[in-house]
């Protein structure tokens, strides 16, 4: 049983004051700062004054950042069903498969989780740029299937186009797909290895195929784990911006990118500062959401 | 026992003997490790287009070695991270105990606030550093190191220690409360009970804390990039202006530094958590 405060003040307050109060100096009060802020306006280059103007929340909706709003929900979202297709029958494969290469197969999946973020993006540029590895193995099999051509005595294929695999909507979510993918995979892992697997052997005894099994049996029995893998892979990947910034092209600005502007060279700090309440704000209602389906899937089951 | 040279069938469900999960499984791992082995692979090439293999070579890593700004970058990351693990497994661990231990008014808000950092995204809390640093809280500038990498150490602590106190109280809800009680009838005070029976408990929790914070701060860009200021660079900011730059095998060399920097680590540190757990189950 949990003791009242009360019981022992002396100890709660040792113990309670200095996370809290840190919680508090260097993380709500920026917050709180920041949320200010969105009620401000620049009246010169480093003032700003707190007028309560709802002006950059207006701003916030016009057409031009709605689209980029728009654009981050679609890109996130693709995201995030990419990673489900694929990190689905990866985390049921690990769940049924011997201890041993169980633990092997766990530490494989997230050991790409513990190296640097930057540095996996770059890694990826190397394999997709225009002289990238993917470009140089196609090559290579372009001229050989060309020398092929002219060996049966057809036209050669002419000369190799490398293809533009950077610096495009697709290469951001390719790279988003990259990074997130352990998000996915855990939580969907720990919720397939704790599921009866009776079930499974009930359903497939009576005659239901593997296809039939998994999407009547083990999909509904894991869909908590399947809400929380899609709300952890979707929220870092609606805010992100190493992905875009370094992988995507003029058009593929995502809401980070375009608060990262504001603050560092448009200089309009009131504005970003609103952009980043209602990526936040957007954030919230995800986790909301996530929240209200798992208390009904709780009541139902 | 089925005879060693005739394969068994496999049974309904080991999906992991079935091909096509084995070529997804497969597939996945070449996805996720292709780019990173290249890299690190390519680092020893000797051509500057590093695109074809011209030899074995250590000129990048000489390169790297003697450069003396991304020396100095990574020494602040590796400074920052020791200050942020430190004080994150202390906050971290008061958290969690707090949380565990007692009722108080308020409890959902201060849990609620305790998750923000965890959810919010990391733009977000960069963006409020950068506007607490400059306005609120002005860090001195000029101070001698490391007392100028302050600014981002605060901010990395901010982010790191709900993690910690997140793994500390999944630990701390499998230990026996009778066991405080009992120390405390036996005359323990309340600082000998927390030390001699809390503590050791915990120390599993505390160990994939402090792993889980270190790599976190290691790792961080985003709210790094915000907080820095031109002398307060770190190894992942200055891969970033270098990689602005140009694509260089000497960024293949340094990122191959820090990949095997962390993988140890994180080896070390699962070495000392499964030590601790089979020292428990022994007990």
């Amino acid at each position: 049983m949990e003791q009242s405060w009360k019981q022992a003040k002396a100890a709660f307050a040792a113990i309670a004051v200095p996370p809290v109060a840190w919680l508090v100096l260097f993380f709500l009060v920026p917050l709180a700062v920041i949320w200010a802020y969105t009620f401000g306006e620049n009246v010169g280059p480093t003032t700003i004054d707190f007028t309560g103007t709802f002006a950059n929340y207006a701003r916030a909706l016009e057409p031009l950042y709605l689209d980029i709003f728009g654009k981050s929900l679609i890109i996130a979202g693709l995201t995030t069903l990419l990673c489900l297709i694929v990190g689905f029958p990866v985390a049921l494969a690990i769940a049924f498969a011997g201890p041993k290469l169980k633990s092997w197969l766990l530490l494989a999946i997230m050991l790409p989780f513990w190296t640097n973020l930057l540095i996996r993006t770059f890694a990826l540029i190397a394999v997709l740029r225009e002289q990238g590895y993917v470009n140089f193995a196609l090559e290579w099999l372009w001229n050989n299937a060309s020398g092929f051509m002219t060996l049966i005595g057809l036209q050669p294929l002419g000369d190799y186009e490398p293809l533009t695999l950077l610096y495009n909507n697709t290469a951001v979510v390719v790279g988003l797909v990259y990074v997130h993918l352990p998000f996915m995979v855990l939580p969907l892992y720990s919720a397939l290895d704790r599921m009866d697997r009776s079930l499974m052997e009930a359903s497939l005894d009576l005659g239901a195929g593997h296809m039939r099994t998994i999407w009547s049996v083990v999909v509904p029995l894991a869909a908590p784990g399947i809400a929380s893998g899609i709300l952890i892979t979707f929220i870092p990947a609606l805010g992100a911006y190493l992905t875009p910034d370094l992988l995507g092209g003029t058009d593929s600005q995502m809401i980070a990118n375009v608060i990262e502007r504001q603050f560092k060279r448009a200089n309009d700090w009131p504005f970003g500062a609103a952009l980043s309440f209602l990526l936040m704000y957007l954030t919230f209602i995800a986790i909301a959401a996530q929240a209200f389906i798992q208390r009904k899937a709780e009541r139902r089951g | 026992m089925a005879s060693p040279f005739k394969r068994e069938k496999p049974g309904p469900l080991e999906y992991m003997r079935q091909w096509p999960l084995r070529l997804i499984v497969g597939s996945t791992l070449v996805f996720l490790y292709l780019p990173l082995i290249t890299l690190m692979v390519f680092s020893f090439n000797d051509s500057r287009r590093n695109i074809v293999w011209q030899g074995f070579t250590f000129k990048y890593y000489e390169k790297a070695l003697t450069n003396d700004s991304l020396i100095q970058a990574f020494v602040n990351s590796l400074t920052i991270a020791f200050f942020c693990t430190i004080i994150s497994v202390i906050l971290g661990a008061l958290a969690a105990v707090m949380l565990w231990r007692f009722r108080f008014p308020g409890k959902t808000a201060v849990e609620g606030s305790m998750a923000l950092p965890i959810v919010v995204p990391e733009i977000c809390m960069g963006v409020a550093m950068l506007v607490f640093f400059a306005r609120v809280f002005p860090w001195p500038t000029g101070l001698p190191w490391p007392l100028n990498l302050g600014a981002i150490t605060i901010a990395h602590i901010s982010f790191a220690f709900p993690f910690v106190a997140t793994v500390v109280r999944a630990r701390l809800s499998s230990f026996n409360r009778e066991l405080e009680e009992a120390a405390k009838d036996l005359g323990a005070s309340e600082w000998r009970t927390f030390w001699d029976v809390l503590v050791p408990h915990m120390k599993p929790g505390l160990i994939a804390g402090a792993l889980l914070a270190f790599t976190l701060s290691l790792d961080d860009f985003v709210i790094t990039f915000f907080t820095a200021g031109p002398d307060t660079v770190t190894f992942p900011v200055k891969v970033y202006s270098m990689l602005r730059f140009a694509v260089t095998p000497e960024v293949n060399a340094a990122s191959t530094i820090l990949i095997v920097v962390t993988v140890v680590l994180t080896a070390v540190g699962l070495h000392l958590q499964n030590q601790n757990n089979s020292k428990e189950s022994k007990a």
